[in-house]
């Protein structure tokens, strides 16, 4: 830990004063196939904060990711990512994108520590060659995330977990203000997902500021801040607490969510009028009993479950 | 008998051919380390066998041969994003259509207008008869092929491990992506005065799918990849003077055989080795 302070302390100390915020207006996107995929969607994000994206498929999650990180073009809107425009914070490092695991092909001949040294590429020479800060660098993230004695092994003889954890620890190596997290949790056990959150919430304590999108509605309650949610557009953004409501998730995924209400008879004996309630779209579940929202021990996800809808 | 083994090295042509294919063999292994790990090892087929008209039309006009393969190259790559567009038919097949098609047509103007170079020279390369330009010619696109690929190796890996994370950082993938199917045909050219365009696919395919096997780390990968492709294509020269038989032929067995004894024999990925893994996993839980 006294390692990475250092390697945060400064970088933090820098920046903090900009604040790593993202501040999305008005934006549209447009396919070239025609296809409007976002439209009229606005949100404020601050620092020191773990925010989820949340929507169904085709929602416009991935849009939004692809916005933030300059792949795509705004037909209409601005995106400024620490107050600066896109273009100069990719430039400047600040944006560190995690991608899933589906993206990555696993038998690329990398060793753990090659991926993680290529977080520093953005901040080395046009040569690209490390230099000892970097090599440090490399260093401190591999131990933060635990992951110093598997630095040797190639990226396909880990598990699911600790391929997760080599992306992230590349992340902080980048050391990005921003950080981009795409589905982090499929096909990840609960015990990984608990070490990533965890890991997550000392990020946000450095002043770091975390974009998720996520399926996993059952987690999002536990740790993130703020929820966007999305359908085309932004339905609702803000503290979680006011934005993750039933009311809302109802809003966003329609008839795509499976929905359980049990109450009355069906759970009580007595004239309880509390009723449980279980929102899934096949992974963690969010589980609502009564006024309170209690998680119940769900299933650890299959990794090779067959992809969502 | 010493004496005899060193003939080759007395003849300049034989001097000049061993050191041409060195150089091509190694940038076009190079390459191969890349193209393996993305599936577009046939994309080096389509390549040398759609810059053969231009080849042929160069020598027809008297133009240097890389003036019409880059021509013809670019028609190419056009043609296929083209009808890939604007029909409903699959990648390969499209591959497949544009450069048998472009092949046929070279095939065709080099039978039609014989001249200083015939349809075998293209098909088959013939690296003991390259004349001096065509060497000039070689020698430069390679140098500077070669050049590029050392001072970018590290972006270009990035670019095919994770394209999304490349760009985030501000790399431009798509002028590094451009910069390495220009390289990959200016090699393919070159490479078909070495071993033909029969051949080609071999040269930048064969040494980096051996290097593959034999590591896990990319720069080892780079390296291993062009230590082959360049020792067995002087090789190759080197003993196709005592075969009397195709250059290309000799280079291209050569690779192969390496492949074969990696494949078997490679201490991680090999056969073996995976073989002794199983037996040792069955021994040690019966």
């Amino acid at each position: 830990m006294n390692v990475m302070a250092k390697s945060v302390g400064p970088a933090a100390a820098d920046l903090n004063g900009l604040g790593a915020s993202i501040s999305v207006r008005g934006l549209a996107v447009t396919y070239a196939s025609g296809l409007t995929a976002v439209h009229d969607a606005s949100f404020e994000l601050d620092p020191g904060s773990i925010c989820a994206l949340v929507g169904v498929n085709g929602s416009g999650k991935s849009t939004i990711f692809k916005a933030i990180m300059g792949f795509v073009k705004p037909a209409a809107g601005e995106i400024r990512l620490c107050g600066r425009p896109v273009a100069e914070a990719i430039s400047r490092n600040i944006v560190a994108y995690v991608p899933q695991s589906e993206e990555i092909d696993w038998n690329f001949p990398v060793l753990v520590g090659d991926v993680v040294m290529m977080g520093r590429y953005g901040h080395m020479n046009f040569l690209r060659m490390p230099s000892r800060v970097d090599r440090y660098k490399v260093d401190a993230a591999l131990e933060r995330v635990g992951m110093s004695d598997f630095r040797n092994r190639q990226i396909g003889e880990l598990s699911g977990g600790q391929k997760k954890r080599v992306f992230l620890a590349r992340a902080l190596a980048q050391e990005g203000r921003i950080i981009l997290l795409d589905e982090p949790f499929t096909g990840v056990d609960v015990k990984t997902e608990t070490a990533i959150i965890s890991l997550l919430g000392e990020l946000r304590a450095a002043g770091h500021l975390m974009l998720i999108s996520t399926h996993n509605l059952g987690s999002v309650p536990d740790f993130c801040d703020q929820v966007v949610l999305l359908n085309r557009t932004v339905l609702a953004a803000g503290p979680t607490a006011e934005v993750f409501t039933q009311a809302n998730l109802e809003r966003a995924f329609g008839g795509v969510l499976r929905h359980y209400n049990l109450g009355g008879a069906q759970l009580h004996d007595d004239a309880d009028p509390r009723h449980l309630t279980v929102l899934t779209d096949d992974e963690r579940p969010l589980v609502i009993y009564g006024n309170d929202r209690k998680k119940m021990p769900s299933p650890p996800t299959q990794p090779d479950e067959p992809k969502k809808r | 008998m010493m004496s005899e083994l060193l003939v080759p090295f007395s003849y300049e042509y034989m001097l000049k051919a061993m050191w041409v294919s060195a150089l091509v063999g190694g940038v076009c292994a190079f390459l191969s380390a890349y193209l393996v790990l993305k599936g577009w090892s046939l994309m080096g087929d389509a390549l040398a066998h759609s810059v053969v008209p231009g080849v042929a039309g160069a020598y027809i006009l008297g133009l240097p041969f890389a003036v019409g393969a880059f021509f013809t190259g670019i028609l190419a790559s056009v043609g296929m994003a083209f009808v890939r567009q604007h029909s409903r038919l699959r990648e390969d097949a499209v591959i497949g259509l544009v450069f048998t098609s472009l092949f046929a047509l070279g095939l065709l103007l080099a039978s039609i207008w014989p001249t200083s170079v015939s349809v075998q020279t293209i098909v088959l390369g013939n690296i003991l008869a390259i004349s001096d330009e065509d060497v000039v010619q070689v020698a430069i696109i390679s140098a500077v092929s070669l050049a590029l690929l050392l001072l970018r190796w590290k972006d270009l890996m990035i670019v095919f491990f994770d394209e999304a994370y490349a760009r985030s950082i501000g790399l431009n993938t798509f002028l590094l992506k451009a910069l390495f199917f220009t390289l990959l045909s200016a090699c393919t050219v070159a490479a078909l005065q070495t071993v033909g365009a029969c051949l080609v696919i071999a040269m930048v395919v064969t040494p980096g799918a051996t290097a593959y096997l034999l590591t896990d780390r990319f720069g080892r990968l780079i390296v291993i990849s062009v230590a082959l492709g360049a020792g067995t294509s002087f090789a190759g020269a080197y003993i196709s003077y005592f075969l009397d038989g195709a250059t290309g032929g000799v280079i291209v067995t050569l690779q192969t055989l390496l492949f074969l004894a990696a494949f078997l024999l490679a201490p991680k990925h090999g056969l073996l080795a995976a073989r002794r893994r199983r037996m040792t996993i069955a021994g040690a839980a019966p």
